[in-house]
């Protein structure tokens, strides 16, 4: 993906959701992207595969998969890309099947809508299927509709969904959100699991600096629709560098620390109506400088960047305080 | 399922009784009026009131007179006017009943088949100039009156415009479909279309509006992402679940209009169904064949919010009950 920007004209002005994005995703590598919600995550994502059907947007850059150009392509043209060599996962499995079929129904719907399949064999596909993600007496849970399955076995029949048709790449929408915690953790493993066996990439959207350490290669920050901060995951979970990303992880809840304290970054997040010429995070970060009404570069070493003027010393220097005033 | 049918069924039958209880109770026991005056119409002699008092049981308790009543209205049939002496209420009602069956059922097939496919077409062009249109057209045949309507339409094709252009349209009435289907829609023509006007604009608009609350649904968003057609999208997924909010609603139309609700359109075009039956009761303060025709059309309304909510659960199998 390269620059890609995604505006809305609204009554109030012009929405900046999606504010020069590039990224690569290699293959069988896992992606997280990571921000507060409004950050611009989900359009990014949804433009990709032209699922944000909305007049009064305007997508801008380039998305190449696998070589070919696919932003701006038709619904047709882009048909076969959908489901096929890109499957997605949705953030709320409660609202993501049609209520009306079965969840047998609707597995076979999709894969007949891309293999060369009779009605028998894509039904027999469908119970590997719902027993690949692990759904206890798959035969007869396909003649089950979508209310009768708990949160977590819905987004099991979603993601049997989207790897179906063996696709490529898996986009997955904050897959565990809507989903309580231990529910969180098994959809996480078994993503995971399926991530090796299908040997798919994995764009993996959240909020949560948690679900990134469980699972991601490599991490996007984002903020305000543009990137903060991109790196490896270890890289960027250990040793952060934008003062966005301290915010982020400071606000993690962390399991290990017993008296834990929800910490949250100050202030707003920007409103995507007043996004500032400069740097977007300016007005909530504690350092900000006067060089940071001006647009940050992305740039850094080692596959490690970040969108921020601080100098490796003043960093250097800030964290060293936080570490001895203690982090609890 | 059928569990549910079964149970939809009986309550059914226990909701007509408990109607047919109140509406004799409106009728027989409103307190301060005497049922035989009421009955017998007005300046009826004495005899005919010492007639009615005997026959409808007046001097009895209250559910005696219920159960008679009942048995004249059901069982035996022969509920007979005193306004039109002789008139036998039930089997007058059973002679309209097909007038009114064919009025509806033709105006039915109309709005169905104008208003689906006016709302899916005004849903799927929206921004586009057709959307609008055919919105402007749908508060326009809501907002005009039926009586108005069929006025005007029997003014244009059996005055105006008879010589002309219709010279093939029979001048009012009706033909049974068993004697003569030809003329049977020939003469039912224009009401259907008159009939169907108003409903079409409603049911286009209501269709247009579910459709585009279904088209930004999640899971809609799941079938784009699936891969699937637009077409496909729409028809198997967004309509199909828009038709639960169409069902419903039609089934209420439908019983109602059945019921005798399609009054204005029967009167204006001289067709003898049951609204006209009723508007005649009215006028003439005919109480048994008002009560005749209050419990015919509450039969069918009853009737078809029962197979509503059995249609309902078909096609919606989060109301169905888990047994
Ligand atoms: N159809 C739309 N019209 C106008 N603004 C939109 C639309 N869709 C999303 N936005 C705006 O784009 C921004 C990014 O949204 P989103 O990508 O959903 O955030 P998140 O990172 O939580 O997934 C939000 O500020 C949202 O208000
Ligand atoms: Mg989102």
């Amino acid at each position: 993906m390269r620059d890609l920007k995604v505006s809305f004209a609204t009554r109030q002005g012009v929405v900046r959701a999606v504010d020069g994005l590039s990224f690569d995703v290699g293959p069988k590598e896992v992606l997280g992207i990571v921000g507060e919600s409004g950050s611009g995550k989900s359009v990014a994502m949804y433009s990709i595969l032209g699922l944000v059907r909305d007049a009064n947007v305007e997508i801008s850059g380039s998305v190449k998969f696998q070589g070919r150009e696919i932003l701006g392509l038709s619904d047709k043209e882009m048909q076969s890309v959908r489901g096929g060599e890109v499957g997605m996962i949705f953030q709320d499995p409660m609202t993501a099947l049609t209520p009306v079929y079965t969840v047998g129904w609707q597995l076979v719907e999709q894969l007949r809508a891309h293999n060369d399949m009779t009605k028998q064999e894509a039904r027999e596909r469908a119970r590997e299927l719902l027993a690949e993600v692990g759904i206890p007496d798959p035969k007869s849970r396909l003649h089950h509709y979508p209310h009768e399955f708990s949160g977590g076995m819905r987004q099991r029949v979603v993601i049997a969904m989207a790897l179906s048709c063996n696709p490529k790449l898996l986009i997955a929408d904050e897959p565990t959100t809507a989903l309580d915690v231990t529910t969180q953790a098994q959809i996480l493993d078994l993503m995971e699991r399926l991530q090796e066996r299908h040997g798919s990439s994995i764009v993996i959207i959240t909020h949560d600096m948690g679900v990134i350490a469980e699972i991601a290669d490599r991490v996007i920050v984002m903020y305000a629709g543009r990137p903060a901060e991109i790196g490896p995951e270890l890289d960027v979970v250990r040793s952060p560098r934008h003062p966005y990303t301290w915010g982020l992880l400071g606000a993690v809840p962390r399991a290990d620390v017993k008296n834990r304290r929800l910490v949250t970054i100050p202030g707003n997040a920007v409103s995507p109506l007043a996004v500032p010429e400069g740097c977007a995070f300016a007005a909530r970060c504690p350092h900000k400088m006067a060089i940071c009404d001006e647009r940050p570069p992305l740039r850094g070493a080692h596959q490690h960047l970040d969108a921020c003027w601080l100098t490796d010393e003043q960093r250097l220097a800030i964290r060293s305080v936080a570490t001895t005033r203690g982090e609890s | 399922m059928f569990r549910y049918i079964i149970r939809r069924l009986i309550s059914a039958v226990l909701v007509m009784f408990a109607i047919s209880v109140m509406v004799f109770l409106i009728f027989f026991a409103t307190p301060g009026v005497n049922p035989a005056a009421r009955i017998a119409g007005r300046s009826a002699s004495p005899e005919v009131l010492r007639h009615v008092s005997i026959e409808f049981g007046l001097d009895k308790p209250l559910p005696i007179r219920y159960l008679i009543m009942m048995y004249h209205l059901f069982i035996k049939q022969d509920l007979t006017s005193y306004v039109n002496i002789g008139y036998k209420i039930i089997p007058q009602i059973i002679a309209a009943a097909p007038i009114t069956l064919s009025l509806v059922f033709g105006a039915a097939l109309i709005w169905l088949v104008v208003g689906i496919f006016g709302g899916m077409i005004a849903a799927s062009n929206r921004g586009k100039f057709i959307d609008p249109l055919i919105m402007f057209l749908g508060i326009a045949t809501i907002s005009i009156p039926a009586y108005w309507l069929g006025e005007m339409v029997n003014l244009l094709t059996q005055d105006k415009l008879h010589a002309s252009l219709f010279p093939w349209l029979p001048n009012g009435g009706y033909v049974a479909i068993t004697s003569n289907p030809w003329e049977w829609a020939l003469h039912l023509l224009f009401p259907w279309l008159t009939l169907a006007a108003l409903y079409s604009g409603i049911y286009a608009r209501v269709l247009r509006g579910e459709l585009i609350n279904a088209m930004n649904e999640d899971y809609i968003r799941t079938a784009r992402a699936k891969g699937l057609s637009e077409r496909r999208i729409l028809y198997r997924h967004a309509l199909r679940c828009s038709l639960i909010t169409i069902v419903s609603l039609f089934g209420l139309d439908f019983g109602a209009l059945i019921g005798g609700a399609a009054l204005l359109t029967e009167v204006v075009f001289g067709l003898q169904g049951v609204g006209w039956l009723t508007y005649q009761g009215l006028t003439n303060l005919d109480l048994p064949l008002i009560m005749g025709c209050v419990m015919y059309g509450a039969f069918f309304v009853v009737l078809a919010s029962a197979v509503v909510d059995i249609l309902y659960a078909y096609l919606d199998p989060r109301v169905r009950i888990v047994t």
